[in-house]
């Protein structure tokens, strides 16, 4: 029942990802859009009375948080892997 | 009897669980759509959902654990993980945004007092 709230703002911030005026904006929209991902399984645990969603509910919090940062070093640098030799 | 009343008690924890969690996320939701800023956007979509999070997250746990008698360990971990790393994540967006040059929002007050400094700091620097 909540999961379709959910589902209807996760289609408020594909918006917000498509049509944020800077680079920033559009990451933020994705970070968002992960945590209610997040959210959605959980609800969708409770809903549907089993027990299989909690390992993806770990997964996709873990991808999240590594694509949000792949993506702000990419922002910032403008490369991701340094091949430098100081 | 008294196992109705206990069932009937923790079916009501478990609907303020999901429904504050739920009513956080969406506000989070409508603040990254109606601010006007990259900075108030990160201070809406890393702080209000990490709350929601831990609502659902601990709304789902009492369910596994008074439906089928599972304690799982996994939905803690995820909401320390996402406890622990939204606010990482946010601090690098923000100062990724700040170093490609993305200008704060003012309103007019502020936007003058910020020009007539920025033209005090260049004539005296």
């Amino acid at each position: 029942m909540f999961c379709h709230y959910i589902d209807f703002i996760d289609y408020i911030l594909l918006i917000r990802a498509i049509v944020g005026p800077t680079n920033p904006d559009r990451a933020v929209a994705l970070d968002a859009i992960g945590i209610n991902l997040m959210a959605m399984a959980g609800l969708l645990a409770v809903m549907l009375l089993t027990t299989k969603f909690n390992d993806v509910i770990l997964l996709i919090g873990i991808l999240l948080f590594i694509g949000t940062i792949a993506i702000a070093k990419y922002l910032e640098k403008g490369v991701i892997i340094d091949r430098d030799v100081d | 009897m008294i196992e109705t009343w206990i069932k009937v008690l923790f079916d009501l924890i478990i609907i303020i669980c999901l429904v504050s969690g739920t009513f956080f996320i969406f506000s989070s939701s409508i603040g990254v759509l109606r601010f006007p800023d990259v900075y108030t956007r990160l201070h809406a979509a890393t702080k209000a959902s990490t709350l929601g999070i831990a609502g659902i997250m601990i709304g789902a746990f009492i369910f596994l654990y008074f439906e089928h008698g599972i304690v799982s360990g996994k939905l803690i971990l995820g909401l320390l993980f996402v406890l622990l790393t939204a606010p990482v994540s946010g601090h690098m967006i923000s100062r990724a945004a700040h170093e490609s040059g993305v200008k704060p929002w003012f309103n007019n007050k502020e936007q003058d007092a910020y020009s007539t400094y920025k033209e005090k700091t260049e004539q005296e620097g």
